[in-house]
C-alpha cells in the first residue's frame, strides 16, 4: 500500500469523523444526534483499527458506538414521553440576545484558541523525540506477565491497579444509578421476528463474550471487550422484553455487580498473606490469576453496564428466576 | 513525527474543541452529555496518535491501555450523567 | 489469481454499497430507503466478505468472517422489519 493512498484515506476518514461529530452537536433533535454519536462511535472504531490498535478499536465498536447508543437512545424515549417543558424558551428581549450572541462568540472563541494552543503543545511533545522508556519497559517484561497481548499485560499486570480502581469505578457509577430512582418500564414482548432473532443471536453473543476473554491473553480482546459483549445479550433480552432473563435478580444481581472489585482484592490479600506484593503475581500464577479477576471483571462489567440500561434500581417485587445475562 | 500521527493528533484536538463548545452552549442535557463523549472522543485520538509508530513497528500498548480505561469509565460516566438528567426531569414535572 | 478475483468480489460489493447509499439519500419515503439499504448492503457485505475470505489465511478466519455476514444479515433483517412496523402503526394509528 503506498503511502499517498493511506493519506487519502485517513484525510477522508477524518473528515468524516469531524463533520459527523459536528452535525450530532450541531442539530437540535435528541434522537438525530444520538445516531449521528452512533456512527461517530463506528467509525472512530475503524480509526483506531488504522492506527493499530485492535483492542481500543473493539472496545469502541462494542461499548462507545453500541452500549452508550443504547444508553442515549433509552434517554431520548424518555424525554420524548415528557412533556417538553425545558424546551420552550421564553422571548427575549433584545439585549439579553445581543448578550447571548457574545457569550456564544466568546466561548467559540476561546474553545478555538484551546485547539490550537494543544496543536502547539503537541508540537513540542513531539519535537523532543520520545524516548519510549515505558513501552521499552511493557516488552522488556512481558514474557513474566502471564501474558503475550501487551494491552493485557498492562492492564492486568503492570498497572492492575488502576484496573481495580477502574472497577471500582463502574461499581459507583451504579450505586449512584440505583439511588437515583427505580428502573425504567419494561419493554413489550417483541414479535415473532425479533423474538426468533433473540433466540440465535443471544447464545452467540454469549459464546462470543467468552472467546473474546480467553483470546484477550495472546490477541486483541479480554475483559472489557467480553463483558460488553455479554452486556449486549443482556440489553438484547430486554429490548425483547423478556425482563426476567436480562439481569439476576436480588443478593446474586449485588454479589454480581461486586464480584469485579471483590476477585481483585480477594487475589490481591491472598499474594500479600504468601508474602507478594499486593497484585505482585508471581510468574507461574500470573496467566491463571489474570484469567480468573478478568472472569470476574467481565461478569461485572456486564452486569453494571445492563443496570445501567436498565436506568435505576430493580423492581423488588418482580421475582424471577435467577437466571445470568 | 509521522504526517498520519499528525492528521490525527490534529483532529484529536479539533475534536476536542468542537465538544468543550457544545458542552458550555448547549441547553439540552442530553446534548451536553453528548457534547463530554465527543470530546473524551478527541482525548482518546491525541493518545491513539501519540502511541501510533508507523505502519511496521508496533504501537505503545501504555496509552492502548489509558485509552480502554478511559472508554469503560465514559460510559459508565455517561450513564451516571443520564440517570442523573432522568431525576431532574422528573423533579421539575412534579413541581 | 486470487488477488484478482478477490478484487474483483470488493469491488462489486463497494458498488452495491454505493448504490445503496445513493438510494438511501435520493428515495422518497422509509419504506423505498430501507428497501435500498438493507438489501443492497447485504449483497455488497457478503461480496466484499467473499473478497476478503479469499485472502484470509486460514479456514478459522474465513468463517469468523461468514459468522460477520451471518450476524449483519439477521441483525439488518429484523431491524429494517421493526423500523417498517413501527413506521406503518404511527401511519394507521394505534
Amino acid at each position: 500500500m503506498n503511502t499517498a493512498s493511506l493519506i487519502v484515506f485517513d484525510g477522508l476518514l477524518l473528515i468524516s469523523i469531524v463533520s459527523l461529530a459536528w452535525a450530532a452537536l450541531a442539530t437540535t433533535d435528541a434522537r438525530r444526534s444520538v445516531i449521528l454519536f452512533m456512527a461517530f462511535g463506528l467509525l472512530l472504531a475503524v480509526a483506531w483499527a488504522r492506527l493499530l490498535a485492535p483492542d481500543v478499536a473493539l472496545a469502541e465498536a462494542a461499548i462507545g458506538a453500541g452500549l452508550s447508543g443504547a444508553l442515549l437512545l433509552a434517554a431520548t424515549n424518555d424525554h420524548s414521553r415528557q412533556p417538553a417543558t425545558a424546551q420552550t424558551e421564553t422571548t427575549r428581549t433584545e439585549p439579553d440576545r445581543r448578550v447571548g450572541m457574545a457569550i456564544q462568540w466568546t466561548v467559540t472563541l476561546l474553545c478555538a484558541a484551546l485547539a490550537v494552543a494543544l496543536a502547539w503543545a503537541l508540537a513540542y511533545a513531539f519535537d523532543s523525540t520520545a524516548k519510549d522508556t515505558l513501552a521499552r519497559a511493557v516488552s522488556a517484561h512481558l514474557d513474566v506477565s502471564g501474558v503475550s497481548n501487551p494491552v493485557t499485560a498492562v492492564l492486568l499486570n503492570f498497572r492492575a491497579y488502576d484496573t481495580l480502581l477502574e472497577l471500582a469505578v463502574l461499581l459507583t457509577a451504579v450505586l449512584g444509578i440505583f439511588a437515583l430512582g427505580p428502573a425504567r418500564a419494561d419493554y413489550q414482548e417483541a414479535g415473532p421476528i425479533f423474538d426468533g432473532l433473540t433466540h440465535w443471536l443471544v447464545p452467540v453473543l454469549i459464546l462470543m463474550a467468552g472467546y473474546l476473554l480467553w483470546v484477550g491473553a495472546h490477541a486483541p480482546g479480554g475483559a472489557f471487550q467480553a463483558g460488553a459483549t455479554l452486556a449486549a445479550a443482556g440489553i438484547v433480552l430486554r429490548l425483547a422484553g423478556r425482563h426476567h432473563f436480562g439481569l439476576p435478580a436480588g443478593s446474586t444481581l449485588r454479589i454480581t455487580l461486586a464480584v469485579g472489585v471483590g476477585m481483585f482484592l480477594l487475589v490481591g490479600l491472598a499474594l500479600l498473606a504468601v508474602g507478594r506484593p499486593f497484585l505482585g503475581y508471581p510468574t507461574a500464577w500470573a496467566g491463571i490469576l489474570i484469567l480468573l479477576i478478568e472472569s470476574a471483571a467481565m461478569l461485572a462489567i456486564a452486569a453494571t453496564l445492563v443496570s445501567a440500561f436498565v436506568g435505576g434500581r430493580p423492581n423488588p417485587i418482580a421475582i424471577n428466576t435467577g437466571e445470568k445475562p | 513525527m509521522l504526517t498520519t500521527q499528525w492528521l490525527y493528533a490534529l483532529s484529536g484536538c479539533v475534536l476536542i474543541a468542537l465538544g468543550l463548545r457544545s458542552a458550555l452552549l448547549h441547553r439540552s442535557l442530553l446534548q451536553r452529555v453528548l457534547a463530554i463523549n465527543v470530546m473524551g472522543s478527541g482525548v482518546f485520538m491525541l493518545l491513539i496518535a501519540i502511541a501510533y509508530r508507523g505502519p511496521t513497528l508496533s504501537p505503545d500498548p501504555v496509552p492502548h491501555a489509558l485509552v480502554l480505561t478511559g472508554i469503560v469509565v465514559a460510559v459508565s460516566a455517561t450513564a451516571l450523567a443520564l440517570a442523573l438528567a432522568r431525576r431532574l426531569s422528573t423533579e421539575r414535572n412534579d413541581e | 489469481m486470487t488477488d484478482i478475483l478477490s478484487s474483483l468480489l470488493i469491488v462489486a460489493g463497494l458498488f452495491f454499497f454505493l448504490a445503496g447509499s445513493i438510494g438511501l439519500l435520493r428515495f422518497p419515503d422509509l419504506y423505498s430507503r430501507l428497501h435500498a439499504l438493507t438489501k443492497a448492503d447485504n449483497l455488497g457485505l457478503g461480496l466484499l466478505i467473499a473478497g476478503l475470505a479469499i485472502h484470509a489465511q486460514d479456514l478459522f478466519t474465513a468463517l469468523k468472517l461468514l459468522l460477520i455476514w451471518l450476524a449483519v444479515l439477521a441483525a439488518s433483517a429484523t431491524s429494517a422489519h421493526l423500523i417498517a412496523r413501527h413506521a406503518r402503526r404511527q401511519e394507521t394509528g394505534p
